[in-house]
């Protein structure tokens, strides 16, 4: 009994000894929570390329720690207190799930900076919110899938039905209908960010119901090798360019791009400039990327698909522009008028001619 | 809602492609947890398979030797367990839960330079010409090999428990270790071939996903299957037809609500997403109203002391 106490106290003592170095420390240290693993080659992998850069870029200086496979909900409270105790001064949480339990720990860690990634809630000084508009990206996709359908049917597999899916589907939906008003949504959802066979699933259920285009809100890269194997169907890179799949059935390609964000927040942080803000930057940012249009895509529409990326990225053209109806049919945008961030943020509708119904 | 967008033959064959690995996992769990050692590594044996399988299958070309690696590989990491608990004796639960962790990251290591990489491909009719008689023949005659060795092992390991010396062997080390050393038996050894066994199970399961269901690399792609398998062992009370039952009925109603997703059918999402995992469960608490119960000696260690 003794001797367990005598190691119990030797733990402590370590304990706050390591505490008070790392209140001491010189690097600035950042972490990352990560909801998959970095080897998924789509969200999480990308986020992890922003963690390289950071550490390319500031090099001793900074030191950076990351944990994968976080599950939503309690367990991040769990990881990111940790990170927080183990001195973290930057912490990137990079999945919606984690909204809550990211302000539930910035409470208590009123010196830590924390990130939240394609949250709204910002409960603290110390949280910011940061996403990318990925809807942007969205509508040159539905673009070439509509010009590339010839079953007229559109598959998506959706992940959680939460306002960043949801617009991304809307977006798709319109540009698609624009360019072939005859398009048809199929929408399955697999309720997890990652989970390579039920993912692989989901897209041959959608193939062997006739769809020719799959558009994934998930986060591997298994829908593309359920559509090679199928052949004949189109699909697009999300998250990361996932170009091991070109030049079919990949024919372009949501990037994230988180790099630029992740190193000007870690500066900040070391400035002492680091100010709570809620950042959502497009294309024209750089923040979404667009993976090369393989040659698979015929080149009109190729060439349709850049200057529309053009006029997203300068702004000249918003993805929701009206004349646009709810899917009840009432009216939601008037002819030219566009939908303000606040609106797209919460958005928990589908737009008219999607059928079916957003799970509650 | 259009239903007839839903066809029922490649749903059967859909669903005998999602049931499989859990499947295999689960039969080989459940002849280690009938030998009365709970090994909670099952998706750690099932994710190194998985890699061990793709890893040969792209280096050799042949999934057949995959597979086979793959069950050697589970059946290596198996041993680690069998290692760590019945010759140090440590805590089951606590040694099955480190293999699962231990699983995750060496899979991911081993993995690094394979991702992105497409397998060749499994061949799927050995049956031949039988795969062609309408109807009947893709549901029953359509598929690859490891779908029959799954439904083989299956009907293999009820015949020797239910008829063979082997069996009854087995079965007496996990109901009472200490009366089946009494009477001669190695408990040791019979243990850990139990495990091996399990662990080749499960590295099967595991190449199956990585190499017909998705077929690709992705690190912790088994996401969770082995976890189901445990369960599934324990709600099917031990036996191997209930196994069966339990991992088509899952498998087929997780394909089935993807379609019904598919094809809009107006039930909420939520309830379609969760229905695979319920209704699995209702059946088999009912099937195991007929007092089965676990094995004996299930969890706890033995030691040649008395």
């Amino acid at each position: 009994m003794k001797f367990t106490t005598l190691l119990a106290s030797a733990a402590m003592v370590l304990g706050l000894g390591g505490a008070a170095l790392a209140d001491g420390h010189e690097k600035t240290k950042v972490g990352f929570v990560y909801v998959g693993p970095i080897g998924d080659g789509g969200w999480t992998y990308e986020h992890d390329k922003g963690r390289l850069a950071v550490e390319a870029e500031f090099g001793d200086k900074v030191e950076t720690v990351y944990v994968e496979n976080v599950a939503e909900g309690p367990d991040s409270e769990r990881v990111m207190t940790q990170m927080a105790l183990d001195g973290a001064d930057l912490i990137f949480t990079t999945s919606f799930g984690y909204m809550d339990p990211t302000n539930n720990v910035a409470a208590k860690f009123p010196d830590v900076k924390f990130e939240h990634a394609t949250g709204y809630k910002r409960l603290h000084p110390n949280v910011s919110t940061y996403s990318a508009r990925f809807y942007e990206g969205r509508a040159i996709q539905g673009h070439i899938a509509g010009k590339m359908t010839k079953s007229n049917i559109i598959g998506y597999i959706g992940s959680f039905p939460i306002p960043e899916v949801i617009r991304g589907i809307n977006s798709a939906y319109i540009h698609a209908a624009k360019v072939n008003p005859d398009v048809e949504f199929k929408i399955i959802w697999v309720y997890t960010w990652f989970d390579p066979a039920k993912e692989a699933d989901a897209a041959k259920v959608l193939i062997e119901q006739g769809a020719d285009v799959v558009l994934q809100h998930t986060d591997s890269t298994a829908p593309q090798a359920a559509a090679q194997e199928a052949g004949g169907v189109v699909t697009f890179g999300q998250a990361s360019d996932m170009g091991q799949y070109a030049p079919f059935p990949r024919v372009s390609s949501i990037i994230d791009d988180w790099a630029p964000y992740y190193i000007a927040r870690t500066r900040a942080v070391m400035d002492g400039t680091w100010e709570q803000k809620d950042t959502w930057d497009g294309i024209g940012a750089g923040m979404v990327g667009i993976g090369e249009i393989t040659d698979a895509v015929p080149a009109d529409v190729k060439e349709e698909a850049l200057a529309l990326k053009a006029a997203l990225a300068d702004g000249s053209y918003h993805a929701f522009t009206g004349p646009l109806n709810k899917q009840d049919g009432s009216p939601f945008l008037a002819e030219g008028e566009t939908a303000d961030d606040g609106t797209l943020a919460g958005m928990n509708f589908y737009v008219e001619g999607i059928e079916g119904e957003i799970p509650q | 809602m259009d239903l007839s967008a839903i066809n029922p033959i490649l749903l059967v064959a859909a669903m005998i492609a999602a049931a499989t690995p859990i499947l295999l996992a689960a039969i080989g769990e459940l002849v280690v947890e009938r030998a009365g050692v709970l090994n909670l590594g099952v998706e750690g044996m099932m994710i190194t398979g998985a890699v061990c399988g793709f890893i040969i299958t792209v280096n050799t070309g042949s999934p057949t030797v995959g597979f086979i690696a793959a069950a050697i590989g589970g059946a290596v990491l198996s041993l680690l367990f069998a290692f760590l608990t019945q010759v140090a004796l440590a805590n089951q639960v606590a040694s099955g839960l480190a293999l699962t962790l231990f699983g995750l990251g060496l899979s991911a290591l081993m993995g690094q330079s394979y991702v992105g990489i497409k397998p060749p491909r499994t061949e799927s009719t050995p049956l031949g010409s039988l795969a062609d008689i309408p109807v009947i023949g893709p549901i029953v005659f359509g598929h690859d090999l490891i779908v029959y060795l799954g439904l083989a092992i299956v009907a293999a390991t009820w015949a020797t428990l239910k008829f063979t010396r082997a069996g009854l062997v087995l079965r007496a080390v996990g109901e009472n270790h200490d009366a089946a050393h009494a009477l001669g038996y190695k408990v040791k050894r019979i243990r850990t071939l139990a495990i091996m066994f399990g662990g080749a199970c499960a590295g099967l399961g595991g190449a199956y996903i990585s190499l017909i269901r998705v077929p690709q690399w992705t690190e912790g792609m088994t996401a969770g299957v082995g976890w189901i398998a445990l369960a599934l062992v324990v709600f099917a009370s031990w036996k191997p037809w209930r196994v069966l039952l339990g991992a088509y009925l899952f498998g087929g109603i997780t394909q089935l609500q993807l379609n019904l997703q598919g094809a809009g059918v107006a039930i909420p999402v939520e309830y379609l997403a969760m229905s695979p995992y319920i209704v699995t469960i209702i059946v088999l608490v009912i099937l195991s109203a007929d007092k089965s119960r676990a094995p004996g000696s299930l969890g706890r260690t033995f030691h040649a002391s008395g």
